[in-house]
């Protein structure tokens, strides 16, 4: 048996040892790493975690982020509870194995320490990793500060090991920004934190061996589109109920809330910024600040990046008139994800909220409070306007000559 | 007259990121003064590295250069090399660069014995993340990823690119600059694949928690771990555990370059000549 470990009611921690605090107390297994700058933290502590009797688990260091995630995959098809961390690079190598994980249907929960992608080569916090494996079948939430990225991970075991769901989560935060940045933590004891998440039931694991499985089988066009379908068809009707049900649970546990959508003064709002990050938090002060001078400014965060929370977020902006999408990741000829996503959900909706986009702080540059103002400015002109009366899409806070395209 | 770095070197990168008393400057040096004396242009030598702290070595030389992603530096430098292969290409790379992530790379071209030296700056452990296991960590020692004690056999670096094909193969430390500065020498002469493990230290992120946490006590522990091959070969098997043979462990001036290879394909392509077969091989299956 592992050892307890005293926790303080609030204790000071970065983004980085929350996340590896609750790998800790859910008892993981088994993490199977690789270093990168700035995740290297989460699977450092678990391996010391580990080396100090608090756990009943494994850590393996492994030749690179490729090996790493499969050797999580090996690990939970075998029927363990499994977790990691990386960041940008790592992110990237790891991509051919994510869509395994997914398509194997395996609950590894994946910390995923935001930073950009080279080249150039950067060690700072931008989406772009997020934004890459948007597509590989995972459940991606987004925690904003430390203490989400702690609070989420539960989350996030308790639905990837959900025998409806059975699909590995990523729980992101922003590099060195929430990883590096030390915060008070409401923390768990380790029996509550563990009941939560409960003893890992596997399912059809391959160390059951009165009903032997084979993982990963090759389906051509005779069955490929079927298992894809089955695998969308559970993200798009499955998870969001078990979601819900979690935070729901976790809400009841601890008093904290957590909202597939996260609102900030919107129930009124006439201007509003979408975006996802610690920049959640910057805009919210930003809009109490636009509030103050008479401007309706709401924000919203995006805290379940896939699934896509579609009806969510054709709620989430009625009787709004004007709103931006904040993407920190270059879109590389094109509008921007969450700009084309929203555009996408809002098509249809009753809001017809005039809808433009802008690029920030790629590379760790910092999103300021005087960038919000100009961008809910421009929102209020939008609003007045009844149309765009700026670019559809802005990169702001960049050196050089204004650039805005669309 | 002492030797001036200066033209060889960007200055606004200096001073260097790396630590105080590290290894890498020394190869840096021993480098350049290789590079000075074949009388290289600057303008014919490609230097490619990785990610690590010897990922920093291409920004650091005022070369051709290239800081490619973490463990690919032969698989850039194999590319460079087909389209330029009367130039120079050096890749530099740490252990866990060239063994670990980009181990098959490493493997691979010193198959090929395509004509380019790899410099692996091998210290022991991840020095940049701060001390996990590194595929040349010795078992036993101390890392934050293995606090109990390093499990995972220990690499023969030298051992790999022998067994892959590289005809050139030799091992140094940073102890000594001047032989430093001979290997580079011969390796950068040597047509073929020339595989340099070259030990530094890493007191910091190495020898802080093994018992070696100044520069000196580590490269104390270097000369005590390493030994002239003529001597190491003196020795027993049993003696030789634990002691890595230095300077040259394979020299094979005959073994086909993968270029001249290549152009012998360009030519059937041409016309020129019938394609290869087995009977063009004196190695044959």
């Amino acid at each position: 048996m592992a050892d307890t470990m005293e926790l303080r009611d609030i204790e000071v921690w970065d983004g980085n040892m929350a996340a590896a605090q609750a790998l800790r107390q859910v008892q993981v297994d088994v993490v199977a790493a690789y270093p990168i700058t700035p995740s290297t933290p989460v699977v450092e502590n678990y391996a010391n975690f580990l080396a100090n009797g608090y756990i009943d688990g494994e850590f393996v260091m492994v030749e690179s982020e490729h090996a790493a995630m499969s050797g999580c995959i090996g690990a939970s098809a075998a029927g363990g509870r499994v977790a990691t961390a990386t960041s940008a690079q790592g992110y990237a190598l790891m991509v051919e194995t994510l869509y395994q994980a997914s398509g194997m249907r395996l609950p590894i929960i994946l910390n995923v320490i935001n930073r950009a992608l080279a080249s150039p080569l950067n060690v700072n916090g931008d989406h772009s990793d997020m934004y890459l494996g948007r597509d590989s079948g995972w459940i991606q939430f987004d925690a904003y500060n430390p203490q989400q990225a702690y609070d989420l991970n539960f989350v996030a075991f308790k639905v990837a090991e959900d025998h409806d769901v059975r699909l590995p989560v990523m729980v992101h935060q922003d590099g060195f920004m929430t990883s590096h940045t030390a915060q008070g933590v409401k923390t768990l004891s380790d029996e509550v934190a563990f009941n939560f998440v409960g003893e890992f039931q596997p399912m059809n694991d391959m160390l059951d061996l009165d009903h032997p499985v084979t993982h990963g089988v090759q389906t051509e066009e005779d069955w490929h589109f079927e298992h894809k379908a089955r695998q969308h068809n559970d993200l798009m009707t499955k998870v969001f109920p078990k979601i819900q049900a979690a935070f729901d649970a976790y809400e009841a546990l601890t008093g904290r809330k957590y909202n597939i959508v996260e609102c900030y003064d919107m129930d009124d709002a006439e201007v509003a910024v979408v975006c996802m990050g610690t920049s959640v938090e910057t805009a919210v002060e930003v809009a109490k600040e636009q509030r103050a001078k008479g401007i309706k400014a709401g924000v919203v965060g995006i805290r379940v990046i896939r699934p896509w929370p579609f009806e969510q977020i054709a709620q989430a902006f009625q009787g709004c008139k004007a709103i931006a999408a904040l993407d920190r990741s270059s879109p590389n000829g094109a509008p921007g994800m969450l700009y084309n996503e929203l555009a996408g959900t809002l098509y249809n909706a009753a809001t017809r909220a005039v809808l433009t986009g802008y690029v920030y702080g790629l590379g760790g540059r910092d999103l300021t409070k005087s960038l919000l103002n100009q961008i809910y400015a421009d929102l209020v002109a939008n609003a007045a306007a009844g149309k765009p009366t700026t670019a559809l899409q802005q990169l702001i806070g960049v050196r050089g000559p204004k650039l805005e395209f669309l | 007259m002492a030797f001036n770095y200066d033209k060889y070197l960007r200055l606004e990168k200096m001073p260097t990121l790396w630590c105080w008393g590290c290894g890498d400057g020394v190869i840096l040096k021993a480098f350049i003064r290789a590079v000075d004396k074949l009388g290289i242009s600057r303008d014919d030598i490609c230097v490619v590295s990785g990610i690590g702290c010897s990922g920093r070595f291409s920004s650091y030389v005022d070369f051709n250069t290239v800081h490619t992603t973490h463990g690919r530096t032969v698989a850039f430098a194999t590319g460079i090399k087909l389209v330029n292969p009367d130039k120079y290409v050096v890749c530099v790379a740490g252990d866990g660069d060239a063994l670990a992530i980009g181990g098959n790379h490493t493997i691979h071209g010193a198959r090929r014995n395509i004509d380019m030296t790899l410099i692996i700056i091998n210290n022991f452990i991840y020095g940049l993340t701060n001390s996990q296991t590194s595929p040349t960590t010795p078992q036993g020692m101390w890392t934050v990823s293995q606090k109990a004690g390093n499990i995972d056999p220990t690499f023969d670096a030298c051992a790999l690119g022998i067994a892959a094909g590289a005809s050139f193969v030799a091992r140094e430390t940073m102890l000594d600059p001047k032989k430093l500065e001979k290997i580079f020498v011969k390796a950068l002469e040597h047509k073929g694949f020339s595989y340099l493990d070259i030990i530094s230290n890493c007191h910091v992120n190495l020898g802080r928690k093994n018992q070696m946490a100044s520069a000196m006590e580590n490269l104390q522990w270097i000369d005590k771990i390493t030994m002239p091959k003529k001597k190491w070969d003196e020795l027993s098997v049993e003696e030789q555990k634990n002691i890595f043979p230095t300077g040259i462990l394979k020299e094979d001036k005959e073994a086909a370059e993968y270029c001249d290879l290549y152009a012998e394909i360009i030519k059937v392509h041409q016309g020129k000549r019938k394609p290869l077969t087995q009977n063009d091989f004196a190695k044959k299956i």
